[in-house]
């Protein structure tokens, strides 16, 4: 299983193809509605694309309130 | 669907209907591409039935209030059905809400039982608060675990009684439900709704939009919310048609529900409206150019084919993929929650999807104006439903004025707010706070607002007050007084669009505005859900005026603020 650190680094990757930045641009601290300048909707498609890498489910409850790439990391790394 | 004029209550209707449609669908729930269940109404009257009788005998009395604070699906409904026929009041949270934020409001109105899921109960649980809500007797919690600890708390599933419940009758005028229109700062607004706000504006919503069995309604808006309780519930119930939740609201499963379950109704806030406009464009856009300009020109004659009102039959067969690709039924989006620009409205409809756009309050009991799609106007958020009676006061030189409602939708009032109540219902007529005015139509254009709050493309209400606590007890040192306002409000504007929060600060003396302190308001920025941010700083060198027991004058200030150049003062974030 990877660490939390290496999932961390995975989600800041594909966020970062997602919405076409630099590698290196995020940080896991940012809040991703800031940073991405993106709203809920777009988080979600965000969220599908983490599944899809993962291959797990995330319920829309689990990622309720979660607004940066370290929490969502961790929510993800307890469904591993 | 029922005559809803022969009933004096929710919880009666809503009886005869499990009656009446016993053998049709009434509720369907999906999650990603499962359908977990499938209920006639003759099935969710058995669940319902034994939910009540359980409540009931646990000392659920007419009166009570109990909570329901869930994500959409079956069990909200089934709960609020349960409340409804002990003669209860429902109070309906909003899920995305912080637990200090529900503790606070559970606080607030009393609320005797609390009915959640386990998601939302653990973080409820473990959060400070529950001592503040000692009203609160009973927790029924849904689809937790086996073996998880409740905290005190009941499983919903077991919370079963073996006789049948007893119907408590109730009058029109009796409390129905405590919607919290906003407030989860100092002053919770709890809009006290009656029975007879509910049957009326069910009345006038299903005479310009009827449900009938058959008809799937898609519930994604939180049914905590006037819009889907309405549309999403009630008026679906009462008519034999069926409500379809979504456990997943991600958009790929969101288009495939449409296609899966040949969605009639949907309703949906601005800004997924606009989504679903930027996707449909980007997916045109990519067409090779010949079928472009073929498909450019059947958007041409479906337009001018439907000018004067929806031809749905017709703008299925021109535009037949558009179509498919939302189930091939649909007959219309409601929109709503906040205001949508004309050209979104009118993006959809030239591809023969009316979208019923209107315009509301939860004091006014939901809609007050919708669009009658004859014919269809963008550019106005549509004609006073059905016993409406709508008025512009003190009407400028071009006929813009504050929108006075007076209906039998209007809340009774504020809970445990009577002056608030007297300044917002003043002689049976409820005071908007909006702008507007009427054309020769008969249409409603609204154009800002005269109030101190924002609505966002999300549909939410931000008042400002609600924002202050998340930046107090900034470096006293430095920060003499703060101040949160609508820029609009200070500044007005004619549009509803763009809405922005601004924070005054008014340092102490000899202070700068040090780095420091605008990271430290950043992050305190931060903290807040992404929709209630502010967006600018603005420093003030004068003391702020205050009433004598210093509470801010807030007219004042922003009357004082207004003077300056709004473009120059605001300092972004």
């Amino acid at each position: 299983m990877p660490t939390l650190e290496q999932t961390t680094q995975e989600v800041l990757n594909l966020a970062s193809t997602h919405f076409k930045l630099a590698p290196g641009t995020l940080a896991p601290e940012d809040d991703f509605f800031k940073k991405l300048g993106i709203d809920s909707l777009q988080t979600l498609e965000l969220l599908s694309r983490i599944e899809n890498h993962f291959n797990i489910e995330l319920p829309d409850y689990e990622v309720q309130g979660v607004s940066d790439f370290k929490t969502l990391a961790e929510r993800i790394q307890s469904r591993l | 669907m029922l005559d809803l004029a022969n009933y004096s209550s929710i919880g009666a209707a809503l009886k005869d209907a499990m009656e009446r449609f016993a053998a049709e669908v009434c509720l369907i729930e999906s999650d990603r591409e499962r359908e977990k269940q499938r209920l006639t109404y003759r099935e969710f009257n058995v669940r319902a039935l034994s939910l009540t009788r359980a409540m009931q005998d646990a000392g659920f009395a007419p009166g009570d209030r109990a909570s329901i604070i869930m994500t959409n699906q079956p069990k909200w409904l089934i709960s609020a059905f349960a409340i409804f026929y002990s003669g209860g009041v429902l109070v309906p949270l909003d899920y995305k809400l912080t637990p200090a934020e529900q503790w606070q409001l559970l606080q607030h109105s009393k609320a005797k039982i609390l009915i959640t899921e386990y998601p939302i109960w653990r973080q409820l649980s473990t959060a400070p608060g529950r001592a503040t809500a000692p009203s609160l007797q009973t927790v029924l919690v849904s689809e937790a675990p086996p073996n998880a600890d409740l905290a005190g708390a009941q499983g919903w599933e077991e919370f079963r009684g073996s006789v049948a419940p007893t119907l408590v009758p109730r009058e029109r005028k009796d409390l129905a439900s405590i919607v919290y229109s906003s407030g989860t700062g100092g002053r919770p607004k709890g809009c006290m709704m009656t029975h007879e706000n509910y049957l009326q504006q069910c009345v006038a919503l299903t005479s310009l939009y009827p449900f009938w069995p058959g008809v799937r309604y898609l519930s994604i808006l939180p049914t905590n919310h006037a819009i889907d309780f309405m549309v999403g519930f009630f008026g679906p119930f009462t008519c034999g048609a069926c409500v379809v939740h979504l456990r997943t609201l991600r958009p790929e499963f969101v288009r495939e529900a449409f296609m899966r379950y040949k969605i009639t109704y949907v309703s949906l806030v601005p800004l997924v409206l606009k989504n679903l406009q930027k996707g449909l464009q980007a997916r045109f856009a990519e067409l090779p150019t010949g079928k472009r300009k073929v498909f450019n020109a059947l958007v041409a004659v479906n337009k001018s084919l439907t000018k004067s009102h929806p031809r749905l039959w017709l703008s299925r067969r021109l535009l037949k993929q558009v179509h498919a690709a939302f189930g091939g039924e649909l007959q219309a989006i409601i929109v709503g929650g906040a205001f949508t620009e004309p050209q979104t409205l009118q993006f959809f409809y030239d591809l023969g999807i009316p979208v019923a756009n209107g315009y509301g309050l939860t004091e006014a009991g939901t809609a007050i104006t919708v669009n009658d799609l004859k014919p269809f106007r963008a550019d106005t958020v549509g004609k006073p439903l059905p016993g409406m009676e709508v008025k512009i006061v003190d009407p400028a030189s071009d006929g813009v004025g504050e929108v006075y409602v007076r209906s039998k939708t209007v809340m009774s009032g504020y809970l445990n707010e009577p002056e608030l109540t007297a300044e917002t219902i003043v002689d049976g007529w409820l005071r908007t706070g909006d702008l507007g005015k009427f054309d020769a139509q008969g249409h409603l254009h609204l154009s800002g607002r005269k109030k101190n709050m924002i609505v966002t493309e999300e549909g939410k209400n931000i008042y400002p007050e609600d924002i202050e606590a998340a930046f107090e007890s900034l470096p006293a040192k430095e920060v003499k007084e703060f101040c949160v306002f609508a820029a609009n409000y200070i500044w007005p504007k004619r549009s509803m669009l763009g809405e922005q929060l601004i924070i005054v600060i008014h340092l102490e003396n000899n202070q700068l505005l040090t780095d420091q302190l605008q990271q430290e308001i950043i992050q305190r920025n931060h903290r807040l859900l992404n929709y209630k941010r502010i967006h600018g700083l603005v420093l003030h060198e004068e003391d702020f005026p205050r009433t004598a027991s210093l509470k801010i004058k807030r007219n004042e200030l922003a009357e004082r603020l207004s003077k300056l150049d709004r473009d120059r003062v605001i300092l972004p974030l």
